[in-house]
C-alpha cells in the first residue's frame, strides 16, 4: 500500500460524508464500505451551537482517517483561510485542497490551486490538491511541495466516470512514484475499477454512494470494484490487441469436413 | 455595537473576541473562526479586539465530499 504523507491506509477507497439520506444510512455506508478516510468540510455554525458538534462525534465513531476539504473556495485567499480553520476544527494537517476556477465544471483554478498549495505546504500543511490530469500542472503540485495528487475523473458530481483516460493513463506514467487518487466524477463501481487498474492509488468519492437508492450496498458494490481493479491492476492484464487470436489451439484439431 | 456573524448583523456588547463568542453562546462549543477574511487561531481569541462593523466568520465540522 502506497503511503499518504507518511500514513498507510488500511483500504484503497475514501468516502465522502455529504448528501446522506440519515446519519445512520451515512454509518451504514461507511461500515460496509470499509473505507478508510472520510471527507469533511467546514461550514458556518448554524446557531444552534450542537449540530457541528453532532456531526463530529458521528465522524469520530466511525474509526476513520479525516481529510478536511476546501469546497467552494474561489480564491487563494479563501482556501487558505478554511484550511487553517480545518486545521484548528479537526486537529490534522491533512487538508484537500480545492481552488474551483469555473462554476459550472467546478473545474480546479490551475493558477490558484498551486499558489493556494505552495502557501499551505510551507504552512506544515499536507495537501491533497483536487487537480486535472495536467501534467504541466502536476509537476507544479509537486514543486510546490504537495506529495498526493488528486486528479478528477470527471467532473464534481456527475457520475461520468473517467473522461480522460489517455490522459489519466499518461499521467500515471510520467509520476509512478507520486500517491496518487482520482477523486470526483465517479458514478459506478466500474469506474473505480477502472482506476484502479490503470494505476492508481485509491478513489475518492461521494454523490455515487449517497445519492444511490440503497447507499450502504452501493458502497459494498465500490469496495468490491476498487479491490478488483488494485487486484487486475497487481495481475499485470494482457495487452488489449485489435485481431482476434483463438484460446482453444488450433493444433490437434480434427479435419471434419 | 453591531458586527456581522455568518453575515448576519448581530449587537455585541463585548469587544474581544472570545468574550463576543462567550456572548453569542458559543463559549464551549467546537468552533473554528475567522475575522475580516482572516483565520484567528483559538488561542489567540483573547488577543483579538473586535471593532464595529468587523466581519466574523463562526465555522464547524460539517458533512463534506
Amino acid at each position: 500500500m502506497r503511503q499518504f504523507y507518511g500514513t498507510t491506509l488500511s483500504s484503497r477507497l475514501m468516502l465522502g460524508t455529504a448528501q446522506y439520506p440519515s446519519p445512520a444510512i451515512l454509518s451504514d455506508a461507511f461500515r460496509r464500505s470499509d473505507a478508510s478516510v472520510a471527507t469533511v468540510s467546514v461550514r458556518r455554525e448554524a446557531g444552534r451551537g450542537g449540530e457541528g458538534q453532532d456531526f463530529w462525534d458521528l465522524i469520530a465513531a466511525l474509526g476513520v482517517k479525516v481529510l478536511p476539504n476546501t469546497a467552494g473556495c474561489h480564491s487563494v485567499r479563501e482556501a487558505v483561510t478554511t484550511a487553517h480553520m480545518a486545521r484548528e476544527l479537526f486537529d490534522t494537517t491533512w487538508i484537500k485542497l480545492e481552488v474551483i476556477g469555473h462554476s459550472d465544471t467546478l473545474q480546479p483554478d490551475p493558477f490558484g490551486l498551486v499558489e493556494a498549495a505552495r502557501i499551505l505546504c510551507d504552512d506544515g500543511f499536507e495537501v491533497f490538491p483536487y487537480t486535472t490530469e495536467d501534467l504541466v500542472l502536476a509537476d507544479r503540485l509537486l514543486e510546490a511541495g504537495c506529495q498526493v495528487l488528486m486528479p478528477w475523473g470527471a467532473p464534481i458530481g456527475t457520475g461520468l466516470g473517467l473522461n480522460n483516460i489517455y490522459g489519466l493513463r499518461s499521467l500515471r506514467a510520467h509520476f509512478p512514484d507520486v500517491a496518487m487518487v482520482i477523486d470526483a466524477g465517479l458514478g459506478l463501481p466500474s469506474h473505480a475499477a477502472m482506476a484502479m487498474e490503470l494505476g492508481y492509488d485509491a478513489v475518492l468519492l461521494n454523490t455515487a454512494v449517497s445519492k444511490a437508492g440503497d447507499p450502504a450496498q452501493m458502497a459494498k458494490a465500490f469496495a468490491c470494484a476498487v479491490e478488483a481493479g488494485f487486484l487486475a491492476h497487481q495481475a499485470d492484464p494482457m495487452p488489449a490487441r485489435d485481431m482476434a487470436a483463438p484460446s482453444t489451439p488450433v493444433i490437434g484439431k480434427a479435419f471434419l469436413e | 455595537m453591531k458586527i456581522l456573524v455568518n453575515a448576519e448583523t448581530k449587537d455585541v456588547s463585548a469587544h474581544v473576541l472570545s468574550d463576543i463568542l462567550v456572548e453569542l453562546g458559543y463559549g464551549d462549543v467546537k468552533i473554528a473562526t475567522a475575522l475580516n477574511e482572516a483565520f484567528v487561531a483559538k488561542m489567540a481569541r483573547t488577543q483579538t479586539n473586535v471593532v464595529a462593523g468587523d466581519r466574523l466568520e463562526i465555522v464547524t465540522p460539517r458533512q463534506g465530499g
